[in-house]
């Protein structure tokens, strides 16, 4: 299921523009973003909703790093969702065994697309998740692949990934 | 030869001095421009040295400032900023005028001043100093806080009503009377909004007209621009400062920002010389007679700025610490209020107006922004919360929906 948040934007003349959420836990949380690039992350006090607790400036590469972790571990709850609603089409979160003839080789190699059609949306690692992993990606021992497609699909993508398959 | 020389030095050692002393002030939180005021009083006349040589120098260089002052101003705001804002903020504004600026002219009314005095002590009691505002809310961490767009848009309606303000002034104080002033208003009302017209509709092809990928190009056109328009407008008797502040609303996108970029530094060298030469233009001996004066009436307008902050908060259903947030963020004066004063002096209307303006002026701008820390105490929330809860105000129906 999917959740609808309301965003409030509001201008900041002569700054730049603030958007704001609140949480469903009752907190708001902001994103200050200034004309010159800069963006600050505004957490919001419990007693004065008004004024903000923290400000927390943000480098580009920070809030990119940021936004990517959010936007990832969110893509994997969208997929969970996904799976219930397409029918015939299921995600599976498949485990890299430690033996598999793929740890330390480029994703393209399993060639997971042309032989099963089933596409490999992210990978999870150490807790951290890889969004679209590219043909370019390496595998190491105990990731985890999400995978999209059939039944069929899927199961022989864990044959392939398993080292069965050939 | 040997005056440029004189100069060289002169100018030289000033500008030093305003570094050394603009550091100094850093270290304390201070914004520079009461020092800067301070370094004027004590150069010049009747200070402890004077600047013969550079004099008319300073004053060129005076009223450049004033224009890239105002400028750097305009390019903030879009127009489109500007309109939207005012339909939203309309109420506030006309409050924060009713507020501020009639406490102003009533002033000058009780020391038997007259009436072009009054209109010019109005503007300066009105206008808060955005400059020193937005400083302190980044300082301060309240960017994000729910009452600053309150603030922000208050600053915006001020420096929006300079355009017309400025040249009611101007015509005012050249002598053509009420009359000429209100035809001076007129002219404004119709230059501003058919700039604001023409901006909002055709922005985008003006700003094509400069590129911007051209740093030193730019530099020169817009600053060349800004120059040109404010000169015209002052010929114009539109005053120069609005002149140069529409230029600013006219120009939008990236040529606004990179154009920000560029004036930046050059704002900063020539609004230093600005507030030194206003400085310099007042006699020190003429400052204690006024200094009561002064502080009476910074109380009284540093009051009814936090009744403004605090009612324009409560209209957009803000709590009551970001009210008093709101209030006391808004108390500094400074640059505008030393324009319209600058104006003021050049024509002689009030001698006492620029000493007393000074005072003031460094009286709110020091005080402001130390006040504005108030609501962050521990001590002054629980006292605020004392308060809250205590008794039951009587006007509680009005603020229960929130």
């Amino acid at each position: 299921m999917i959740v609808r948040v309301r965003v409030e934007q509001t201008p900041l003349p002569g700054i730049g523009v603030r958007h704001d959420l609140v949480t469903s836990s009752g907190r708001t949380v902001g994103v200050v973003s200034h004309r010159n690039g800069r963006r600050d992350l505004v957490l919001y006090d419990v007693d004065d909703p008004d004024s903000c607790l923290a400000s927390i400036p943000l480098t580009d590469d920070e809030a990119e790093a940021l936004a990517d972790v959010l936007g990832a571990s969110l893509m994997l709850g969208q997929l969970a969702g996904l799976r219930q609603q397409a029918s015939g089409l299921l995600t599976e979160q498949i485990a890299l065994p430690a033996g598999s003839p793929f740890v330390r080789r480029k994703l393209g190699d399993t060639r997971a697309r042309t032989r099963t059609g089933v596409s490999i949306v992210a990978v999870m690692r150490d807790r951290e998740v890889v969004p679209s992993p590219g043909p370019e990606f390496v595998f190491e021992a105990n990731d985890v692949v999400v995978a999209v497609g059939t039944r069929q699909g899927v199961d022989g993508l864990t044959a392939i990934l398993a080292g069965d398959s050939d | 030869m040997h005056d440029t020389t004189i100069l060289l030095i002169e100018v030289g050692a000033l500008l030093f001095a305003l570094g050394m002393l603009g550091r100094l002030g850093r270290r304390f939180g201070l914004s520079p421009i009461p020092l800067y005021l301070l370094a004027g009083l004590a150069f010049g006349h009747g200070g402890l040295i004077p600047l013969s040589a550079s004099e008319q120098f300073i004053e060129i260089g005076a009223s450049i400032g004033v224009i890239l002052l105002l400028v750097m101003l305009g390019l903030e705001y879009s127009a489109g900023e500007l309109v939207g804002n005012l339909r939203a903020a309309a109420p506030a504004g006309l409050l924060d005028a009713l507020f501020n600026a009639v406490p102003g002219a009533a002033f000058a009314f009780l020391m038997g001043w007259g009436w072009q005095a009054a209109l010019v002590l109005a503007g300066i009691t009105w206008v808060s100093s955005s400059g020193v505002i937005a400083k302190v809310l980044g300082d301060l961490g309240r960017l994000g806080n729910r009452e600053t767009p309150v603030i922000l848009s208050v600053l915006v309606i001020e420096d929006l009503a300079m355009a017309f303000y400025l040249p009611l002034v101007t015509a005012v104080l050249a002598g053509v009377g009420l009359l000429g002033g209100l035809k001076a208003l007129g002219v404004a009302v119709v230059t501003v909004v058919a700039v604001l017209v023409v901006a909002i509709r055709y922005g985008r092809q003006i700003s094509a007209l400069i590129s911007a990928r051209d740093a030193e190009a730019l530099l020169l056109g817009v600053f060349g621009l800004t120059l040109f328009v404010a000169g015209v407008a002052e010929e114009l008797n539109v005053s120069a400062a609005v002149g140069a502040f529409l230029v600013g609303i006219a120009i939008s996108g990236p040529v606004a920002h990179h154009a920000t970029e560029m004036l930046s530094p050059l704002r900063d060298l020539f609004a230093a010389v600005f507030f030194v030469f206003f400085g310099l233009s007042t006699d020190p001996a003429d400052m204690p007679p006024v200094l009561l004066p002064a502080l009476a009436l910074a109380v009284v307008t540093m009051l009814t700025k936090v009744a403004t902050g605090y009612f324009a908060a409560r209209r957009v259903g803000i709590a009551v610490p970001g009210r008093l947030r709101a209030g006391l963020a808004l108390m500094p004066r400074g640059e505008f209020s030393i324009v319209i004063a600058g104006l003021a002096v050049a024509s002689g209307v009030e001698p006492r107006l620029a000493p007393l303006a000074t005072a003031y002026v460094l009286i709110t701008v020091v005080s402001g922004p130390l006040l504005a820390r108030l609501p962050d105490y521990d001590w002054f929330k629980s006292f605020i919360r004392r308060w809250r809860s205590a008794p039951p105000p009587a006007v509680q129906p009005l603020t229960a929906e929130e």
